[in-house]
């Protein structure tokens, strides 16, 4: 860990208001890297969106298990790779039966994994000990 | 034509050429506010108001949910055979629509004058 650049943790009730603020840290954080060469803005709005997307998965699972749980967001950008850790404590779900949406049908829902897997270079889910891990990879090179 | 009285979203209302224009006064649509942009268009739509401009010059950023309460509209709005078109889009929202293809199954204008030049 001594090699981060930046590590950032964050703590939100599991309330969608908080969206905003996590949206705007990944936002913020895609503004600050020193590294990047790409389309800065482009990936302001990715990380924005991805994160609001994996907070609101686990705000919603988290909810289930109890209303007034936390969720747990984590990220660290370490050398040329940026990972995001959400936590949620709920019964967490099978991230590899989550279906490709049916763009030619669009459907209300079901996007929120669409855009993490296709903005992103990896995604996991797994459990570790009491809680849900959804782990999102960036390689910013 | 009212919305929905218990908002906190900031929408705005306006009859304009015959057009039912809904001005969406925020930067941000989540699943935090998409809730209530879904039931205020379903409102309008119950009042009669079939075809309708949601108006998104202000909005900087869309989620899924986002997504899913305009399409949700456009849905509710074609099943009593109206419409529900999109205009002044930021260019990263319009990036939303076309990597899920939502940008063909809307009509998608520059700005108000062209949606009332179509529409008419």
């Amino acid at each position: 860990m001594c090699n981060s650049i930046i590590q950032v943790e964050v703590i939100i009730p599991t309330q969608t208001k908080y969206l905003d603020l996590i949206g705007s840290i990944g936002e913020h954080i895609a503004q600050e890297l020193d590294k990047f060469s790409g389309d800065r803005e482009a990936l302001a709005y990715n990380l924005n969106l991805v994160l609001t997307e994996a907070t609101i998965n686990a705000i919603k699972h988290g909810k289930l298990a109890s209303p007034s749980d936390t969720v747990k967001i984590t990220i660290t950008i370490q050398e040329n790779e940026l990972n995001i850790k959400v936590y949620d404590y709920g019964q967490g779900f099978d991230l590899e039966s989550v279906p490709l949406p049916d763009l030619d049908n669009p459907k209300e829902g079901g996007l929120g994994i669409f855009f993490i897997r296709t903005l992103m270079d990896s995604v996991t889910y797994t459990r570790q000990g009491d809680c849900n891990v959804l782990e999102i990879v960036k390689y910013l090179s | 034509m009212t919305l929905l009285k218990e908002n906190t979203m900031n929408l705005k209302l306006e009859k304009i050429n015959g057009c039912t224009v809904l001005f969406i006064k925020e930067e941000r649509i989540d699943a935090h506010n998409s809730g209530e942009l879904k039931e205020a268009v379903l409102h309008l739509i119950e009042q009669g108001e079939i075809n309708i401009i949601v108006q998104l010059e202000q909005v900087r950023f869309i989620d899924s949910s986002g997504l899913g309460a305009l399409l949700s509209g456009f849905k509710n709005a074609a099943a009593k055979s109206g419409k529900l078109a999109l205009a002044n889009m930021q260019q990263q929202v319009l990036s939303m629509f076309e990597l899920t293809r939502l940008n063909r199954v809307f009509d998608i204008y520059a700005d108000l004058t062209e949606a009332f030049d179509s529409e008419a």
